[in-house]
């Protein structure tokens, strides 16, 4: 067993992926968990989306298609969330719509695109091992930021979570937060997309922090536990796809799911034992 | 009759709304320290917007509002807002301690500030006024409806406010916990000025001081609540009522036979004039 795992490790690739592994799931942890608790799935759905209009824009253009979808998701994550604000319920049909103009925009422009185009496809599913040392250095970047982001603002970020109104009538700083959030979504949906794809983006950012908040009671704990979670399952479904020669996000995602569905239902014989 | 005495919250000509349609009309309204106004209505009649407005979290269309001499956006850190428990994510995962800590978080950034010896002892002080001291550790979300409601009154408390604003405060609270909210509330009233707002006239008729009502305009006339009759009156707001104008009495020219069959799904205490 251990020597199959020091194996599997041995290589470059493999120690990257797994670096990158951990990094992503301490940014999707953290910001998922206020994504969940502030009820942004839908945002951060539409950002990934939106995202890949970026992809295909700056691989038409030559640039770096990460620099694309890093622009691409700022730019939908600000113009989302504001759209979130002042149209409250009504924005659900804009964010539907951007996370679908975004798709088809990066679609025409990955099409126009001359040459090889096949990498391209790895944004949408992911490409864990094929992430470079130049990836792991930015992702480390966002990685710092969005723990300097939390620890600096966590009671501001616990109290306009838990209630915008009256962290507002207190004169906490609401607007400045919510942009700075919806930013840190932004860019942990680019370095989620390294890993899973900007399809299964979501995922990552949802089920970690899920099944945490079934079993811990206060946002910092769930925060660490979804980070952790996020470890072992990105580290488990490389593995399993190393071993089964299955596509690693697609098995990473699966993982997720089933430990999700499990973990409800442990919940649900725990509640009723409970009672 | 109560003895006003200083002017805490001047409503003048007001008129606010969303998206440019008015949902209060011409507001005026005044109140005075040791006061404990009930503005009442029905639902949809424009006392949550009156509330946005008082909390500077809606602009007015017209009109003036000064709170504790300010506007309403420069005064509002001195108000203690209670909202609807409602209103709050029943599944948040905090506890009764972080909830009424938020009562201590300061304008500005950098929430990494520790807690200091008097926010401590404002918390403390909060969860005992409103008898949840015990629950601290508790988890907000496994309480009932009364007590996340008095845990949301003592973080108001914590931030040691000049006036106590409530929306609905006894909403999905069953009745021997909306008593016990009232005692508190007559209770917190010897220090502090209340205003609190709901579609309960009954619930809170035997309460507050004065009484109010909104239905798009207001009626208020800074009297203690007399009779059951006004109260009738005052909660459906008819609408030849507010065809006088203010001010006027509620109660002088109006019997109330055309009001009885809104009134009888109403609370049970009370019927007994």
């Amino acid at each position: 067993m251990f020597n199959t795992l020091a194996e599997i490790f041995s290589y470059e690739f493999m120690q990257n992926a797994l670096l990158a592994g951990v990094l992503v799931s301490l940014v999707s942890g953290i910001i998922g968990t206020l994504v969940v608790l502030n009820r942004m799935v839908g945002i951060s759905g539409g950002i990934a989306h939106a995202a890949y209009g970026g992809v295909g824009i700056a691989s038409y253009f030559g640039f770096d298609p990460v620099l694309g979808a890093v622009l691409f998701s700022l730019l939908s994550s600000v113009t989302m969330g504001v759209a979130h604000r002042k149209l409250r319920e009504r924005s659900d049909t804009m964010i539907g719509v951007m996370w679908a103009v975004g798709m088809a925009t990066g679609i025409i422009f990955v099409s126009l695109t001359p040459g090889y185009r096949a990498n391209l496809m790895s944004y949408l599913f992911g490409s864990i091992l094929a992430v470079s040392k130049e990836d792991i250095w930015w992702m480390a970047g966002i990685a710092l930021a969005t723990v300097l982001f939390v620890a600096l603002f966590y009671r501001q970020l616990l109290a306009i979570s838990f209630d915008e109104e009256f962290a507002t009538v207190r004169n906490l700083p609401v607007t400045v937060l919510s942009v700075l959030l919806l930013i840190m979504t932004g860019l942990t949906v680019v370095v989620a997309m390294r890993v899973v794809g900007l399809i299964m983006v979501i995922a990552l950012l949802t089920i970690p922090s899920a099944i945490a908040s079934m079993f811990f009671k206060e946002m910092r704990v769930i925060m660490l536990v979804a980070v952790g979670l996020g470890v072992v399952f990105i580290s488990a479904g490389l593995v399993i796809s190393f071993l089964s020669n299955l596509p690693a996000a697609a098995v990473i995602i699966l993982l997720a799911g089933l430990v999700y569905f499990l973990a409800f239902v442990i919940k649900r014989i725990l509640l009723k034992t409970k009672i | 009759m109560q003895a006003p005495t200083k002017s805490i919250l001047r409503i003048e000509d007001m008129w606010a709304g969303y998206d440019g349609e008015a949902v209060l009309e011409d507001i005026q309204f005044e109140m005075f320290t040791g006061d404990y106004v009930g503005i009442i209505g029905p639902n949809g009649g424009g006392k949550t917007t009156l509330i946005k407005v008082i909390l500077g979290l809606l602009p007015v269309m017209r009109g003036s509002v000064s709170v504790l001499g300010q506007s309403p956006v420069q005064a509002r850190d001195r108000l203690g807002y209670v909202p609807q428990v409602s209103r709050t994510d029943r599944d948040f995962p905090i506890s009764v301690w972080d909830v009424v800590r938020m009562g201590r978080e300061k304008a500005g950034f950098f929430g990494v500030r520790s807690l200091s010896a008097q926010d401590k002892q404002a918390i403390e002080r909060a969860l005992g006024q409103a008898d949840v001291l015990d629950l601290a550790k508790r988890s907000f979300n496994e309480l009932s409806g009364g007590q996340r409601q008095r845990v949301l009154i003592a973080r108001a408390l914590a931030t040691n406010p000049e006036i106590l604003v409530l929306d609905e405060p006894t909403a999905n609270v069953d009745g021997q916990s909306t008593a016990r909210l009232y005692d508190l509330l007559a209770e917190l009233n010897q220090s502090l000025s209340i205003l609190l707002v709901s579609h309960d006239l009954m619930a809170i008729s035997t309460h507050v001081k004065t009484i109010a009502c909104v239905n798009r305009k207001m009626v208020y006339h800074n009297e203690k609540v007399l009779t059951q009759e006004m109260m009738d009156l005052g909660y459906e707001c008819p609408v030849e009522l507010l065809a006088h104008g203010v001010p006027h009495r509620v109660l002088a020219h109006h019997d109330h036979d055309h009001l009885s069959s809104n009134i009888s799904h109403k609370q049970e205490n009370n019927q007994d004039v």
